[in-house]
């Protein structure tokens, strides 16, 4: 399975005052399998992008084929669409409504018509997969649970229909930094047992960073720069012309270079920090006593 | 004596009549006037809970807190209380009522009473100290989110308040729209407004002058900045992180590297490494 979306244009409020056009010919492609991040300033056409993948939006043109589907052709079942693709919305412990984590996980699954068997397990493997334990939170209600536990479990209800894409918007936004680990954890495991399609939009650039195999930048409804971490967020001022930013480790070596220091690469990660430093005051002592 | 004062709080959400929850269990602070105070702790520690308890939008269960001497339970000082301690939350689209800006940040004023030439003085102050003022005429949807929550932050300084808490401002914006609001926030402290900031960005944390941090509804630790993050292990115990600048002198320590104590911010590191 893949994502192909091609020349994909989407306008809002057309017809009246306030046109404009949020989607500008959107070209993308995500293999089977690749993990891609998608950042962008506030209202660069992320969420609008996203909302196409999965048919909340239709487009004024293009198309969208999801493996061999295009789902933006007239006849296409839009049940069929939602339960391939998975979008977790910003926030979506705002969504959860029923009386026990249980019932909320499983709402979704039973919608497809499943029996309550196979709806139980598949509650157990999300809830196993989001870190939640069956056990221990299965019967409580959504609505006592911490912050962290409320967004799991959100992430379970998502799960639980066994999507082959998996968009996650900012997943981790007002969570503290242990349950943003713990998200982390879970998507690296999701990758790991069920191979499918994620979709990463965040503001974080040091996640983004971390776990994505392919970065999209988007600014006013087009795609204007795209690659692997680290070919992307080695442009470090264009991203920042873009309201974006670097990773933590790469803006420590980029305010050094800044400095006068001379260091060729540009890590992504804080190991990768610690070894370019590590070796740059190693030069500079031996520097010293040279001298 | 402190702005504001936190005598030994207790506050309990009531599910029913026997059933209920202790978000703060006896906490006793003293910000200072003029001091920039973050607080950090996990989800449900209780840190929104006090920011609630500070501007009488949740009144203490035990204990008492003063905003510059008035009780936040005294019903006839309410709106001395909210109006000496704003606030301001996550989400700016929740906080945005009129539909053009200048509207927006007179909404305050003009609830305060105040008559309308004075208002609109506050309004341009207002929004000249968020940096908006020539967005004045436009429709707030029409804004960045970091523009929004400066708009927001806008509408809170028009009441001309001594302290302003701000409830994880940062949470939902971009990396431009955390710095400029990061950058605001700093503004006013200079200015002389008491700042105090929840927030799960330890580097955010790291530019206050103080941090709490807030553990099952107690005060787990208090104290500047550099002390606090000194203790990077405990910090991870309770679930939090450190500063990017911590954690690389964590490491570049451990390979025998000798990088001073203290050192919290990426600046900091900076200058120390290529000094």
């Amino acid at each position: 399975m893949s994502i192909v979306v091609k020349d994909l244009v989407h306008t809002y409020g057309a017809g009246t005052p306030y046109e404009s056009l949020a989607l500008d010919k959107v070209n993308m492609e995500v293999a089977d399998g690749e993990f891609a991040g998608l950042i962008g300033h506030t209202g660069s056409g992320k969420s609008t992008l996203v909302q196409h993948l999965n048919g909340i939006l239709k487009p004024d043109s293009g198309q969208i084929f999801i493996g061999d589907v295009d789902i933006t052709a007239k006849g296409v079942k839009l049940t069929e669409i939602r339960r391939k693709i998975g979008l977790l919305f910003q926030y979506p412990e705002y969504q959860l409504f029923e009386e026990t984590v249980y019932k909320d996980v499983a709402f979704g699954p039973l919608n497809l018509g499943i029996s309550e068997e196979e709806a139980e397990q598949r509650v157990r493997d999300a809830l196993s997969t989001v870190g939640l334990d069956f056990g221990k939170f299965a019967e409580r209600s959504p609505f006592e649970l911490s912050g962290g536990q409320k967004r799991k479990a959100a992430i379970a209800g998502v799960i639980a229909m066994k999507p082959e894409v998996l968009i996650l918007d900012e997943p981790t936004a007002g969570l503290d930094p242990k349950s943003q680990a713990d998200i982390f954890d879970m998507m690296a495991r999701i990758r790991a047992e069920e191979r499918i399609i994620l979709i990463l939009i965040s503001h974080n650039m040091g996640d983004v960073a971390r776990v994505c195999d392919k970065v999209f930048v988007m600014e006013n409804g087009r795609i204007v720069l795209e690659g692997p971490p680290s070919e992307v967020f080695s442009q470090g001022e264009l991203l920042k012309s873009k309201g974006l930013g670097l990773p933590p480790a790469a803006e420590m070596i980029h305010m050094m270079r800044e400095s006068g220091a001379e260091l060729p690469e540009t890590p992504l990660t804080v190991d990768a920090a610690v070894d370019i430093i590590d070796e740059y005051l190693l030069k500079k002592h031996d520097r010293s006593l040279a001298h | 004596m402190g702005i504001i004062e936190i005598e030994d709080l207790v506050f309990e959400y009531k599910k029913d009549e026997e059933d209920s929850v202790r978000a703060i269990d006896g906490v006793s602070i003293d910000i200072e006037a003029g001091s920039f105070t973050a607080i950090i702790g996990r989800n449900g520690s209780g840190k929104s809970t006090l920011a609630k308890n500070i501007n009488a939008l949740l009144l203490p269960d035990g204990g008492a807190v003063y905003v510059d001497g008035f009780d936040t339970r005294d019903e006839e000082g309410l709106w001395e209380v909210r109006q000496r301690a704003g606030m301001v939350f996550q989400n700016p689209d929740n906080q945005l009522v009129a539909a053009i800006v200048e509207d927006d940040v007179a909404f305050g004023p003009e609830n305060l009473g105040i008559p309308s030439e004075s208002i609109d003085e506050r309004v341009r102050g207002a929004l000249m100290a968020v940096d908006m003022y020539e967005y004045r005429k436009k429709a707030p949807h029409m804004l960045s989110g970091g523009q929004k929550q400066r708009v927001a932050i806008a509408g809170v300084v028009a009441m001309r308040p001594k302290c302003i808490v701000f409830d994880e401002p940062t949470a939902m914006l971009d990396p431009h729209g955390r710095s400029e609001v990061m950058e605001i926030m700093k503004r006013l402290h200079a200015d002389g407004i008491t700042v105090v900031l929840i927030t799960h960005f330890m580097e955010e944390a790291a530019d206050a002058d103080r941090i709490i941090i807030m553990n099952e509804g107690r005060v787990e630790m208090d104290g500047p900045p550099a002390e606090v993050f000194r203790q990077a292990d405990r910090i991870r115990a309770l679930d939090l992180s450190v500063p990017i600048a911590v954690e690389l002198a964590e490491r570049l320590r451990r390979r025998g590297r000798d990088i001073p104590a203290g050192i919290i911010k990426m600046e900091e590191m900076v200058e120390y490494l290529c000094q």
